[in-house]
């Protein structure tokens, strides 16, 4: 065999293993049962959120009260049973999936574009602008993020696009340090010096080059920061500083039946079941992305 | 009881890797015999099943995904298969020590130097803390480090010091058999050659046998009495240093002398084996070599080759010698 | 270090607070004030200069122990907060001493006998422990164990039976994540060379474990202790809101609703500050268990 050939040989061997990573990734994914289980649960949450209208509607089932038939048990009319304002509760967590799932998925898109993007610059620049970056990073780490996202809320007011940006902007220094690392971990490979000796423009390897071949990580972290998310979104309606009732948001769900759960719990089991299995299969998803990307840690 | 005059005896030793992607045969019926106060060379490529034969010495193969499928080792007449832990425990360190490839791993970063070669010490002789510490303090100086140097931890040594300190854990108990993993590999060639000399030296003065796991021939002809090498799990031929440098047989074995440069004759070109080592998930139905061997035959893609001998010390795995046993390899330098 | 943390930790709790809308001049006069004593309280309080001399005043006040006073009951912020913190440190470190007796055997015994019943029992456990959001864990735990057996108070402080249950509600994502981590940490430990070093020169299993691979596998179960320590302080806000533990979590969330914000801003501070001082301890434990550590600080 000519040494050509066989160099032609490795490089097509080389080609086939990238364009199946994905591929190899999803054949360990589905191995583990418990992320499968979290995907399809997941699934089911973005069904709920999606065809909420089928079920119930909004302003007539979610939204309107009915003293009459407040603090019912669960019945075949009730699913989940009614609240303190006779409105059911299955309806009203369904409706909330779409704010949970919303707010999640916006917030960690907030955090992770500034978080990205300072990240990026600071993984692929190093020296001065690492630093600098890094250091006022670290002055918000300081701060524990459901701590600095309820000072935020408290300062900018309760509501729904004000939760999202504190969300957001706690979880802006978490994103920029696993952008960060990965960016760290690719940027010194052959094939970036390659790109450069070749003249590619800094953006052009940074985002052609540099950020495809880090993506695993930050997505397992993505993963697991919606159900983060998630979570401090019914925190802060908890205590009154996310959604406001009556909009049907889980946290203020619990908030809201407290007074009412020596009688009946129903009231606070299901939103709270709501918030347990979505979080849960986001981090099932995200534990399972993991053990697929490092198959070492098996 | 005297049974015989090996330090080791190992017959027909299977080990295999149950893995979700497969089995894979590691170690496919092998047979090494040490004799007293011998150094037996055991060469081959990555992935042939040295560390693993060396591990299940010690019945530390990694269960699961690891599994002695059969085989008996007898190491000083201690039948291994049948040992239990306690008496594993035992014989580790005292009757078989081993040092590991990569010195920058193998000694713990968060105990002292030290404290790491006085344990040995401590848990198979009948002495105090502090007299094991003594100990210690002794084997270090005997490796060639100051003695007061006992209470720094790993990160403060050097990669060859820290190869002396592993050495010493090693030497501690005057083990009957050292086993060395590749001891030089991962160091500078001019630290390779004073840990190779004081691992001579120490042998000598132990007078210990040695099983020195290498990829590297020039190792072999440093320390080594016999050699066997190692291809795919099956040693493929076995000799004394003379049997196997004078008169090789195997056309793998060729191959690996044709891997080192000549300085004699700079001109002639290397010939590297081709080919990478069959996948051992699927190890082929004939010989194992077949696919990357240049004497292949009809026979070999179908039938394992068996052991022909040439004197009592010299044999080989190779079809090649099936009728005639004077059949001489060509495809040398000379 | 932390000098400087410290230092832009207040002044961006200070810049964020800042953005509250709304005429503090006006709100602590009450609603029977006069437009003019309103614009002379503003002018005697500072009111009008630029956020960065009020904060260059607040910062000189603080640094003798003054926060302000409260805008809602006229009492110093310093004395309400020194009275409260004791309550918040008894609850957060009996949670976090909880998590860590739980968990770092649990981490252990299931690393060394991975994909046992026990291991894989222990990771479900853990994965849903840290699903579940303190304030909702607070309320099952009530209604199971204070308005169903009877066993302890649901709410207050009063002995160490009311600690019991915000203890255990701020401990379970804790020990859930540390268990995850020492498990994790602990694998990666005894695949180490120096394990089988270890084992080859004779030492027993269970003292392999003990002297040779947990306190390897401490080094980064310590460092989550530390981070779970911010969000232990987070979820102290919800858990004593829950519980109406008399803390500064509850103490803020009553603050924020009541718009008082020296008081908001003198918790938040001192909550950074503890998060802060938790890490500087972590980082000293650090060079007690790591001697390569230890060489860098001398």
């Amino acid at each position: 065999m000519s040494q050509k050939h066989e160099n032609e040989n490795i490089k097509g061997i080389m080609d086939i293993k990238k364009r199946s990573q994905w591929a190899d990734i999803w054949h360990h994914f589905k191995k583990n049962k418990a992320a499968i289980v979290g995907m399809m649960l997941i699934v089911l949450f973005v069904c709920l959120a999606l065809f909420a209208p089928l079920i119930g509607d909004y302003q007539d089932d979610a939204l309107k009260m009915n003293i009459r038939e407040r603090l019912q048990s669960p019945s075949a009319d009730h699913w989940f049973g009614t609240d303190e304002f006779g409105r059911d509760i299955f309806i009203r967590i369904v409706y909330g999936t779409r704010i949970s799932l919303f707010v999640g998925i916006i917030s960690v898109s907030i955090a992770l574009s500034i978080g990205g993007f300072l990240g990026s610059i600071a993984g692929y620049y190093g020296g001065k602008i690492d630093n600098a970056i890094m250091r006022v990073l670290d002055v918000i780490l300081a701060i524990p993020a459901i701590l600095l996202a309820i000072t935020i809320v408290a300062a900018l007011g309760a509501s729904i696009i004000n939760l999202m940006i504190a969300i957001g902007i706690a979880n802006i220094p978490g994103f920029a340090r696993v952008v960060r690392a990965a960016i760290l971990s690719v940027k010194d490979q052959e094939y970036i010096e390659a790109a450069k000796a070749i003249g590619a423009k800094d953006h052009t390897i940074i985002l052609k080059h540099v950020l495809p071949n880090s993506m695993a990580p930050i997505i397992v972290f993505s993963t697991l920061k919606v159900a983060t998310a998630i979570m401090a979104t019914a925190s802060l309606s908890f205590i009154g500083l996310g959604v406001q009732p009556p909009t049907p948001e889980w946290g203020s769900m619990l908030a809201g039946g407290r007074a009412y759960i020596r009688d009946y719990m129903y009231i606070v089991l299901y939103p709270g079941l709501a918030i347990v299995l979505s979080v849960l299969s986001l981090n099932l998803i995200g534990d399972g992305l993991r053990d697929a990307l490092d198959p070492k840690l098996k | 009881m005297i049974l015989n005059n090996n330090i080791l005896n190992i017959e027909d030793l299977v080990i295999r890797y149950v893995t979700e992607d497969g089995i894979v045969e590691a170690v496919n019926g092998v047979n090494i015999k040490i004799e007293k106060g011998k150094t037996l060379g055991l060469v081959g490529e990555t992935g042939a099943g040295k560390t693993t034969t060396a591990l299940s010495i010690l019945k530390l193969i990694p269960d699961p995904p690891g599994e002695v499928v059969k085989g008996n080792i007898l190491l000083d007449n201690i039948d291994i298969m049948k040992a239990n832990e306690s008496k594993m425990e035992k014989i580790r360190g005292e009757v078989v020590s081993m040092i590991f490839q990569d010195p920058m791993t193998a000694l713990n970063p968060v105990i002292t130097v030290g404290d790491q070669i006085a344990e040995a010490i401590f848990i198979h002789q009948k002495v105090t803390k502090k007299e094991a510490n003594n100990k210690a303090k002794e084997m270090l100086e005997m490796v060639g480090i100051p003695g007061n140097r006992l209470n720094e931890y790993p990160h403060q040594f050097s990669g060859g010091m820290k190869q002396r300190v592993v050495i010493a854990i090693a030497l501690s108990c005057s083990p009957k058999l050292l086993i060395a993993d590749e001891p030089t590999t991962a160091l500078d060639v001019t630290i390779q050659a004073q840990v190779l000399e004081l691992m001579r030296e120490l042998k000598k003065k132990f007078q210990m046998s040695m099983l020195m796991i290498t990829h590297d021939l020039g190792v072999v002809v440093e320390v080594c009495d016999d050699v066997a090498i190692m291809y795919a799990g099956r040693i493929i031929e076995q000799g004394t240093l003379e049997d196997i440098f004078r008169s090789t047989k195997h056309p793998y074995t060729e191959g690996l002398f044709n891997s080192i440069p000549n300085i004699e004759d700079r001109k002639a070109k290397l010939k590297p084996i081709r080919g990478l080592m069959s996948d051992p998930y699927d190890l082929p139905k004939g010989c194992a070599f077949c696919d990357r061997c240049d004497y292949q035959m009809e026979i070999c893609k179908t039938k394992k080759p068996e052991k022909v001998y040439f004197s009592d010390t010299h044999f080989v795995e190779c079809h090649l010698y099936n009728e005639n046993k004077d059949f001489k390899l060509n495809n040398g330098r000379k | 270090m932390l000098i400087p943390v410290m230092l832009g930790v207040t002044f961006l709790v200070y810049f964020i607070i800042s953005l509250t809308p709304g005429d503090a001049a006006a709100m602590i006069l009450g609603n029977g004030a006069t437009e003019e004593s309103i614009k002379e309280l503003r002018e005697e309080m500072g009111f009008n200069d630029p956020t960065i001399v009020q904060y260059a005043n607040y910062m000189k006040d603080l640094l003798t122990g003054d926060m302000g006073t409260s805008y809602s009951t006229g009492k110093s912020v310093a004395g309400e907060i020194g009275q409260r913190f004791p309550n918040t440190f008894k609850l957060t470190f009996s949670a976090i001493f909880i998590a860590i007796l739980i968990s770092i055997p649990i981490g252990v015994i299931s690393a060394t006998k991975q994909y046992s019943i026990f291991d894989n029992a222990g990771m479900i456990f853990a994965l849903i422990g840290i699903s579940m959001p303190s304030f909702w864990t607070g309320l099952m735990l009530i209604i199971a164990f204070s308005l169903n057996l009877g066993w302890f108070p649901s709410s207050g402080m009063d002995g160490i039976r009311s600690l019991i249950l915000p203890a255990f509600t701020l401990a379970i994502a804790s020990t859930a994540s540390i268990t995850r981590t020492t498990r994790s940490s602990m694998l990666e430990v005894v695949r180490q060379d120096y394990i089988n070093t270890a084992k080859a020169k004779g030492v027993s299993k269970k003292d392999v474990i003990r002297k040779h691979a947990l306190r390897n596998a401490l080094i980064p179960a310590v460092t989550v202790i530390g981070l779970e320590f911010g969000i232990l302080l987070g979820g102290a806000v919800l858990t004593e809101t829950v519980f109406s533990w008399p803390g500064i979590g509850r103490l803020m969330v009553e603050s924020i609703q009541r718009k008082d914000t020296p008081m908001v801003l003198g918790c938040v501070i001192v909550f950074a500050v503890a998060f802060s001082v938790v890490n500087l301890i972590v980082d000293i434990l650090y060079a007690y268990i790591d001697p390569r550590i230890k060489a860098n600080y001398n």
